[in-house]
């Protein structure tokens, strides 16, 4: 039962650009580091009171999986438990364990908080995406040194092809020392308009673009 | 032909025991390892959790090492995984560690975090904090030549790892597998539950009416599977993973659903996939944390999944909350319940206290346990189940 799956949509923000299906949107390098996030949050219009909860990792994961619904609305296509969301990042959520670090730390100054501790797994982002788009099939976080084009691929193409899931919302969320990279993008089993095989080649291709 | 995901072997580094056996052993005689801790290190007030003991830890790592000319330092959690996995590996000489076909998987939610306090920082490189290169210097202990995998999706993580063993093995990129799931007590989590006020007084009840929040733990599981006949041609009885999946709630980041439908949807998937009707399950093993709501959860997903008579206990009054460990050692406990058909006891708990009327087994017996449904669920909302079976021998 070989079949083949595509890449159907694509959104990347990373380096002070957003580009949606490998069409530049959005840019303004002179912004630094995170603070695009919330630039490119405003540019578009996003309106999710929630947003502002989140911590940095989950908000570039949020800003990116707006932008790629929005532009192919996997929701309304799709049963809510079909839709998968697998995620990989090298950092984990260093970004915000450091900071939770920081508060306790020094015994006379310690103050750990629990809106803070709540964002100290990698996975909060899929929860987070899952309810805000009322998602609720396979979820699963990867941790790898760099995007692994190979395994993510491979992987994605044999739960569809098994049928746990019959469409997904997959890539890379990394967020670390003011440095940020998103690489989201939708699999599904009819090819859509970028026409683009879900192969480790062809995603090498994106991903390196 | 569809190949199996076979057990092999495994093993349990926890304060009851560094194997599999010695564990059940210890909860046979309902001996739990949460303990009242006096420990500045963890939290500048008394905490109940469960402790691996450091000089054994230690003293059974020098042994390990002994023969290994490589002085390399190794961090708390590293050496627990390097026990487990070495302990796997003397149990069955089929296993061949250093085969391009052997593949690791870890499954963390923290790793190595207790490198970020400022007090351990130094003795480390930088990176080591990486749950990556936790993981490679993992493979690179037993000269394994894959890159290894890494799951860290909070409490399902190690059910999660051991679903993906079973999928890895079906495409035969690999036939052999090593899940490794692994966390340890530190200040960092224990403060973290603390300000959540999640932590009980005592030793945790699950599913009981007084029930009032989880005891933290610490360790590691391990279960290596395989889709090679030839690596089970001795095994006594042999016990296949047959199904899994993944669910998530979609309704809040640090609490679960009041429906349970997500988590009833992972437990549908996987008895689905494992062909089995929900009369057929012999016996449930639990996430069981003794929070409020997340015990309250479960007995309506059971319920709904027609399993509420199932026997069902949750492990965690023995070896506390291990987060991305508990989810291998519990199915590993499950294994060994089928191995010697015998049902644990949930200590600490008295009268049921949840939503819907579960089975909670209360007192340890022998049973007839053919097969093992593991559920868990955890923070980002997510839920997995995996099922195990007994397979003939032919």
């Amino acid at each position: 039962m070989e079949q083949k799956n595509y890449i159907t949509s694509l959104c990347s923000i990373k380096n002070g650009i957003v580009s949606l299906d490998g069409v530049s949107g959005f840019s303004d390098k002179s912004i630094d580091g995170v603070d695009f996030i919330k630039a490119a949050y405003k540019e578009y219009q996003l309106s999710y009171p929630k947003f502002y909860k989140m911590d940095n990792l989950c908000k570039l994961a949020f800003v990116a999986s707006e932008l790629l619904l929005k532009n192919n609305p996997l929701t309304k296509k799709y049963a809510s438990q079909d839709i998968a969301i697998v995620i990989a990042n090298s950092a984990s959520s260093l970004e915000i364990d450091t900071e939770h670090q920081r508060t306790i730390s020094d015994k006379n100054n310690y103050f750990p908080s629990p809106s803070v501790f709540v964002y100290t797994l990698p996975n909060i982002l899929i929860g987070e995406i899952a309810i805000r788009n009322s998602i609720k099939g396979e979820n699963s976080f990867f941790i790898f040194d760099k995007f692994d084009a190979e395994f993510m691929s491979s992987y994605i193409n044999s739960i569809l092809d098994s049928s746990k899931a019959k469409c997904c919302i997959t890539g890379w969320i990394e967020l670390y020392e003011n440095k940020y990279e998103a690489f989201l993008y939708t699999v599904e089993q009819q090819e859509g308009t970028l026409k683009t095989e879900h192969t480790a080649q062809e995603l090498k291709k994106l991903y390196n673009h | 032909m569809k190949l199996e995901s076979y057990i092999v072997a495994d093993n349990i580094i926890s304060p009851l025991g560094f194997s599999s056996s010695e564990n059940f052993e210890q909860l046979k005689q309902k001996k739990t390892g949460v303990k009242r801790l006096e420990s500045s290190e963890l939290s500048s007030e008394p905490v109940c959790a469960a402790l691996v003991d450091t000089q054994k830890l230690n003293s059974e790592f020098a042994k390990l090492t002994t023969n290994n000319i490589e002085a390399k330092e190794y961090t708390r959690l590293e050496k627990m995984v390097l026990l487990s996995i070495n302990d796997c590996l003397k149990q069955n000489s089929n296993i061949d560690i250093t085969s391009k076909k052997t593949l690791i998987i870890l499954s963390t939610t923290k790793g190595n975090v207790d490198l970020l306090d400022p007090t351990l920082a130094s003795k480390f490189d930088k990176k080591r904090v990486y749950l990556w290169e936790t993981a490679n210097v993992i493979a690179q202990h037993f000269i394994n030549p894959n890159k290894p995998l890494i799951v860290s999706n909070a409490c399902i993580s190690g059910v999660l790892a051991i679903i993906l063993g079973k999928r890895l093995l079906e495409t035969n990129q690999y036939d052999t597998i090593i899940v490794s799931g692994v966390d340890i007590l530190t200040r960092f989590v224990v403060s973290g539950f603390q300000s959540f006020k999640a932590i009980s007084n005592e030793v945790a009840k699950p599913y009981d009416a007084k029930r009032d929040g989880i005891s933290l733990g610490e360790g590691c599981g391990t279960v290596v599977l395989t889709n090679k006949v030839s690596s089970i041609k001795y095994q006594v009885s042999r016990i296949v993973v047959s199904g899994g999946a993944s669910s998530n709630d979609a309704n809040h980041i640090s609490g679960p659903s009041r429906t349970g439908d997500g988590l009833f949807l992972a437990i549908d998937k996987t008895l689905k996939e494992s062909n089995i009707k929900a009369s057929e399950v012999d016996y449930i093993s639990g996430h069981g944390t003794a929070t409020i709501y997340n015990d309250d959860m479960e007995s309506i997903a059971i319920t709904d999944a027609k399993l509420a008579a199932v026997p069902m206990n949750s492990l965690k009054s023995y070896f506390g909350h291990t987060l991305g460990a508990a989810g291998v050692i519990e199915s590993i406990i499950g294994l060994q319940s089928m191995r010697e058909n015998t049902l644990i006891g949930t200590y600490n708990f008295n009268e049921l206290g949840v939503t819907m009327p579960i089975n909670i087994i209360k007192n340890t017996q022998a049973a007839t346990v053919n097969n093992c449904l593991k559920t868990s669920a955890g923070f980002g909302g997510c839920n997995a189940a995996v099922f195990f079976q007994k397979v003939e021998n032919n």
